[in-house]
């Protein structure tokens, strides 16, 4: 993959007449590279440019000369922005009184106002791959870009995003004790289980989409989304992934098997058998639901009622109720669009890999009613479940995140196409599902308070009526 | 070798950015534009792994130049440069190396203090080799005007 994009010789042109000045460029007789500012008019028609020959010098005409444009805007305190640069190679013939015509034949450049910084750098990473590959093999031992362990720890596990795994469990927890039932053992190992599930699925999901080309054929990822891209990066090889992940599954599993000894269930067994599968077909062969277009229902599933009730389960040692189940809904439908969301600015790689997620396979238009109308059903489900007397009527605090839908709703038309606009969309979005959690979360302890200290007021509508 | 002359290290110093010029292996001139960092007599310029094409041109053939052409990129200063030099890669230390530079690095561009600080979110950027330049000739436009000729200093004594 080419770094600096191949330009055809008049858009090379085109590109230098927008420039105040011009630079000529051509390697001397001793060999060196010799430059100097010309102003330079441009016949685009005809592929060439005129201008005056540099006092003092004498520019060559059997080797190929340049033309470059060079611009950037200093930004005092800070560095500068709006950077750009053009070259084009050709030769040059010089009349007698020291003008030149420059016949274009090649041209190349960049603009990051066309391709970003970010997408620029990762269409760069073969060539980073390559510099580290020559350094070794002049070395003799290899020699591989470095990360310091925290931060090496935090990208290849994608750590920020266990906030997924915590929403679901806190408040399956606090259902659990609103309902009297709470043992601080079992709780922190739940939550530290599922954290281990997690995690294996994120470090998987990286092996397997790199074993199967999504990330590799994804040029534009960004902080939400295309995956860690350790793998991708050579911070971490693809056997040490896998091997990670098989230790934080294996971690996830020891964890649930102690906890089905202290709590045991048929209930709690089932949904850990169901959340492992869930978790690592999500991308591994043979089940891929990311690949099929079911990676939002995987996603709902897993981080909502699987998550939810499998917390809920532990503490009442596997009776089950309709609540946690109501609660889990909303929380599924939030999680699943962090990942409808993330998928958008990752399309196009995808769609290269065979991976049909739901914005490949949709257009933009029904993507985007597709979230509004998920977003709504979350909204409407914690309505619904307080005035059926299902969840309790703090629950209704959940709603105050309706501006946060509202906000990514309206943020993803604009910034459909340009995936590091979306980061910002996908920031709100992840929120959304976080703040809404805690929401859902305080609204159960604050039916505990209420339940210790003013029993007699009532925290459901079928109470109140 | 002979110092730079006062007007080129000052413009050395003003600008933000420079075009490198290094050679193909099939002759052809590239030029890449970089902050250059004036260090005594040397010049140094640091490139990311990911755009280390220029680093293997070097390693190839060292001949390279460095131009300071753009008025803005200056901040109004007067005069344009062009430095032609042999230029080495140092690559010891791709990881942290190149940090010896950052306090000249950071007088021209601040945030670059800020990017390092979350080096997490573009590992490979920071993933870094040293192209160092010995000036050899420098080509001084001391208005700016290359209708003028240029004032030419040889800085290496060549062998008798």
């Amino acid at each position: 993959m080419r770094r600096t994009p191949e330009l055809s010789p008049a858009d090379g042109l085109t590109r230098l007449a927008g420039y105040p000045f011009h630079i000529v460029t051509w390697v001397d007789d001793a060999g060196y590279p010799v430059s100097a500012a010309v102003g330079a008019s441009m016949d685009v028609a005809g592929g060439s440019a005129s201008f005056a020959t540099p006092a003092g010098l004498v520019i060559p005409v059997d080797r190929e000369v340049s033309l470059t444009g060079s611009h950037i805007r200093p930004q005092p305190g800070y560095g500068y922005d709006e950077r750009r640069h053009v070259t084009v190679w050709g030769r040059a013939s010089v009349a007698p009184d020291g003008a030149v015509t420059f016949t274009a034949a090649h041209a190349w450049g960049w603009d990051e106002q066309e391709t970003p910084f970010f997408e620029y750098s990762e269409r760069s990473v073969g060539q980073s791959r390559k510099y580290f590959d020559a350094l070794s093999s002049e070395r003799g031992t290899p020699v591989k870009p470095r990360l310091s362990l925290p931060f090496l720890a935090l990208r290849a596990t994608r750590l920020p995003f266990l906030t997924a795994t915590i929403v679901p469990v806190v408040v399956g927890i606090a259902i659990a004790a609103s309902h009297g039932r709470f043992d601080l053992v079992t709780a922190a190992l739940t939550v530290i289980g599922a954290a281990f599930t997690q995690l294996g699925l994120n470090v998987a999901n990286d092996v397997f989409d790199t074993t199967q080309g999504a990330d590799d054929a994804n040029v534009t990822p960004t902080q939400f989304s295309g995956g860690s891209r350790v793998i991708q990066y050579g911070l971490v090889s693809l056997r040490s992934m896998a091997a990670i992940a098989a230790v934080c599954y294996l971690a996830a599993a020891t964890i649930g098997l102690i906890l089905l000894a202290i709590a045991p269930s048929v209930e709690l067994l089932v949904i850990g058998i169901v959340g492992i599968v869930v978790s690592l077909g999500y991308t591994a062969p043979p089940l891929r639901f990311v690949y099929r277009g079911l990676g939002e229902v995987a996603v709902a599933l897993g981080f909502g009622p699987l998550m939810l009730l499998g917390a809920y389960v532990v503490q009442t040692h596997g009776a089950l109720a309709w609540e946690p189940f109501v609660a889990s809904v909303p929380i599924a439908l939030l999680v699943a669009l962090i990942l409808y969301v993330n998928e958008i600015p990752d399309r196009r790689g995808d769609a290269r890999a065979g991976k049909r997620t739901l914005p490949v396979r949709f257009p933009q238009r029904v993507i985007i009613t597709g979230y509004r109308i998920a977003a709504a059903l979350a909204f409407a489900v914690v309505i619904v479940g307080v005035v059926a007397g299902w969840l309790p009527i703090p629950a209704l605090l959940v709603l105050l995140t309706i501006p946060l839908a509202l906000q990514v709703s309206r943020g993803l038309a604009p910034n459909y196409d340009n995936p590091y606009g979306l980061m910002a969309v996908m920031g709100v979005n992840i929120k959304l599902h976080l703040y809404a959690g805690v929401l859902l979360f305080a609204a159960y302890l604050i039916v505990l308070v209420l339940g210790a200290v003013a029993p007699s007021v009532p925290v459901f509508v079928s109470v109140i009526g | 070798m002979r110092p730079l002359p006062e007007q080129a290290s000052q413009l050395l110093d003003a600008a933000l950015v420079g075009e490198l010029t290094v050679v193909r292996p099939d002759g052809r001139p590239v030029t890449y534009p970089l902050i250059p960092l004036r260090d005594g007599d040397r010049v140094y310029m640091t490139s990311s792994t990911l755009f280390s094409k220029k680093l293997e041109h070097i390693a190839a053939n060292p001949r390279v130049s460095l131009s300071i052409t753009d008025p803005v990129a200056v901040g109004g200063a007067a005069g344009r440069l062009t430095i032609q030099g042999d230029a080495r890669v140092i690559a010891e230390d791709p990881h942290g190396g190149w940090e010896r530079l950052l306090p000249i690095w950071e007088a021209k561009e601040p945030a670059i203090v800020a990017f390092l600080k979350v080096r997490v979110a573009l590992p490979l950027f920071f993933e870094r080799a040293l192209i160092e330049i010995v000036p050899r000739r420098v080509l001084l436009w001391p208005d700016g005007d290359t209708s003028v000729a240029p004032q030419v200093s040889e800085l290496v004594e060549e062998a008798a």
